[in-house]
C-alpha cells in the first residue's frame, strides 16, 4: 500500500540539513516512524518534517528548495 | 474555566484587536493580523468584539476544554475537529467539558481565529492581551502558547451555539490577491519606469513573511532617481533620514524586495517607503501563505476612504445578521 508524507506547513522544502550536506533520506531508501525526511522554511525558521510511520522505497514528489503549500504530499512510500 | 494546550501548533498566539497608542514609543499596535475574522469569531460566541482569542498560523493547536463552552473558528479554511467530528467554520458550535479540539491540514488562507465564549482572560498589558512575542509583552508570559499551558477563560452567560456568518460576508481572496496601495511621501525617489513596474509586476509572498512584515519578491528591482544623500541618511539610495513607519507602509530596502509592515512592526527607521497598503486590505495580507501571487494596485485617497467605508459596512452587516 502506498503511504504519503505530507507537509503540515507551507513554505520552502529542503531535503538536506545544509547545502553542503547529504539528503536526510535518499530516493528509494527506507524510513522509520519519527525519522526526519526534510525541512520546511517559513517565517524565518526551519521545521522538521518527520515520517509518521515506517516505510520502504521512499519516492520524493517535492524537489529540494521547492515552494510548497500546507498539506502538500512531499513523498510517497510503500 | 480553562483551555488546556495539548499541542500548540506552529506559533499560536493570544490576540485581541491590539494596543494602539504606544507606537510612538516603539511598541507596535499588535493584535490579530485579520481583525475582521477575529471580530467575527468573537461575535459568534457572544463575546465583545475586542475579546481575546487565539490566532493560529498555518497549523491549528490541539486544545482540551475544562468546562462547557461555545466556540467559533473563522479566518483560514481548515478542517475543525471536535473529538474527531468535523465542525463548520464561521459558526458557533457547542463544546462539552473534556472534549478535544484539533485541526486538519490548512486548505486556504493562513490564519485561523479561535474564539471561546467568555474570551481568553490572561492579564492585559498596556490595555491589550495581544501577544507581542519579540517584546515579551501580553499573551501568556509574553510568548506563544506552549504544550501544558492552561489558558484562563472569562465568565460567560449562556451562549446559544449555531450562529453563523453567511459566505457572502466572508472575504474571498482572488489569485493573484490584489492589494490596493496609496503612493506615499517617497514615491518620487524611484523612476517613472520603476513606478509603473511596481504595479505591473506580479510579486510572490516570501517565506520569511510574519507578523512584523510581509516580504514580497519576484518583481523587477526599483531604479532610483539620482540624489545626493541628505545629512543623516545612509549611503544606499533606499535610505532616508530616519522617519516614522506607518502600519501598512511599504519599504523596499535596496530597491529589491518590498516589505509591508504589519501588526508587530517596528515604528521607525531609515528606509524609504514608496506607499501604504490601504487599511481595508491589511486583513487580506494576514491570510496570505508563502509563495502566493500578489498584485499591487494604485488607488487615490478618495478610493482608499471609500474602501474603508465599504469594509465598515460589511462589519455592520455581520453585526446585524447576528442580531
Amino acid at each position: 500500500m502506498t503511504k504519503q508524507i505530507r507537509s503540515p506547513l507551507p513554505g520552502t522544502f529542503y531535503r538536506k540539513p545544509a547545502p553542503d550536506q547529504p539528503n536526510f533520506v535518499e530516493d528509494n531508501a527506507g524510513v522509520k516512524a519519527g525519522e526526519v525526511i526534510g525541512l520546511v522554511e517559513v517565517m524565518k525558521s526551519f521545521h522538521e518534517v518527520k515520517a509518521e510511520e515506517d516505510g520502504n522505497n521512499v519516492r520524493f514528489l517535492a524537489d529540494n528548495e521547492a515552494p510548497i503549500m500546507a498539506g502538500a504530499v512531499l513523498a510517497e512510500m510503500d | 474555566m480553562a483551555l488546556k494546550v495539548i499541542q500548540p501548533g506552529l506559533l499560536t498566539t493570544i490576540q485581541d484587536l491590539g494596543r494602539p497608542g504606544y507606537f510612538h514609543l516603539g511598541i507596535p499596535i499588535g493584535g490579530a493580523m485579520d481583525r475582521m475574522a477575529m471580530r467575527a469569531a468573537n461575535m459568534l460566541v457572544g463575546n465583545d468584539e475586542a475579546a481575546a482569542g487565539l490566532e493560529a498560523v498555518f497549523m491549528g493547536p490541539e486544545l482540551e476544554f475544562s468546562s462547557d463552552a461555545t466556540v467559533a473558528v473563522t479566518g483560514a479554511e481548515i478542517p475543525i475537529l471536535l473529538d474527531g467530528e468535523e465542525q463548520p467554520g464561521w459558526t458557533g458550535f457547542p463544546v462539552k467539558a473534556g472534549q478535544i479540539l484539533k485541526f486538519g491540514f490548512l486548505k486556504a488562507g493562513a490564519r485561523a481565529y479561535i474564539a471561546v465564549s467568555g474570551g481568553i482572560d490572561t492579564p492585559p498589558a498596556l490595555g491589550s492581551r495581544s501577544t507581542y512575542a519579540i517584546g515579551a509583552l501580553g499573551g501568556i508570559e509574553g510568548r506563544a502558547i506552549a504544550s501544558g499551558d492552561e489558558l484562563p477563560v472569562g465568565a460567560s452567560g449562556r451562549v446559544e451555539a449555531g450562529a453563523t456568518i453567511s459566505e457572502k460576508l466572508r472575504r474571498m481572496s482572488s489569485s493573484p490577491t490584489e492589494l490596493r496601495v496609496l503612493p506615499g511621501l517617497y514615491w518620487h525617489r524611484i523612476t517613472e519606469t520603476a513606478q509603473a513596474g511596481f504595479f505591473d509586476d506580479e510579486w510572490k509572498v516570501a517565506p520569511e513573511a510574519d507578523r512584523m512584515g510581509y516580504r514580497f519578491r519576484g518583481g523587477k528591482p526599483l531604479d532610483f532617481v539620482e540624489r545626493e544623500a541628505p545629512f543623516g541618511a545612509g549611503s544606499d539610495p533606499s535610505n532616508i533620514v530616519d522617519g516614522c513607519y506607518p502600519y501598512g507602509s511599504i519599504q523596499v530596502p535596496g530597491g529589491t524586495e518590498p516589505i509591508v509592515l504589519h501588526r508587530d512592526a517596528v515604528s521607525g527607521g531609515g528606509y524609504f517607503m514608496i506607499g501604504t497598503v490601504i487599511s481595508a486590505d491589511m486583513d487580506l495580507i494576514g491570510q496570505l501563505q508563502p509563495h502566493m501571487p500578489v498584485k499591487f494596485v494604485e488607488v487615490s485617497m478618495e478610493q482608499a476612504l471609500k474602501a474603508r467605508s465599504d469594509r465598515s459596512k460589511v462589519l455592520q452587516g455581520m453585526r446585524e445578521s447576528l442580531g
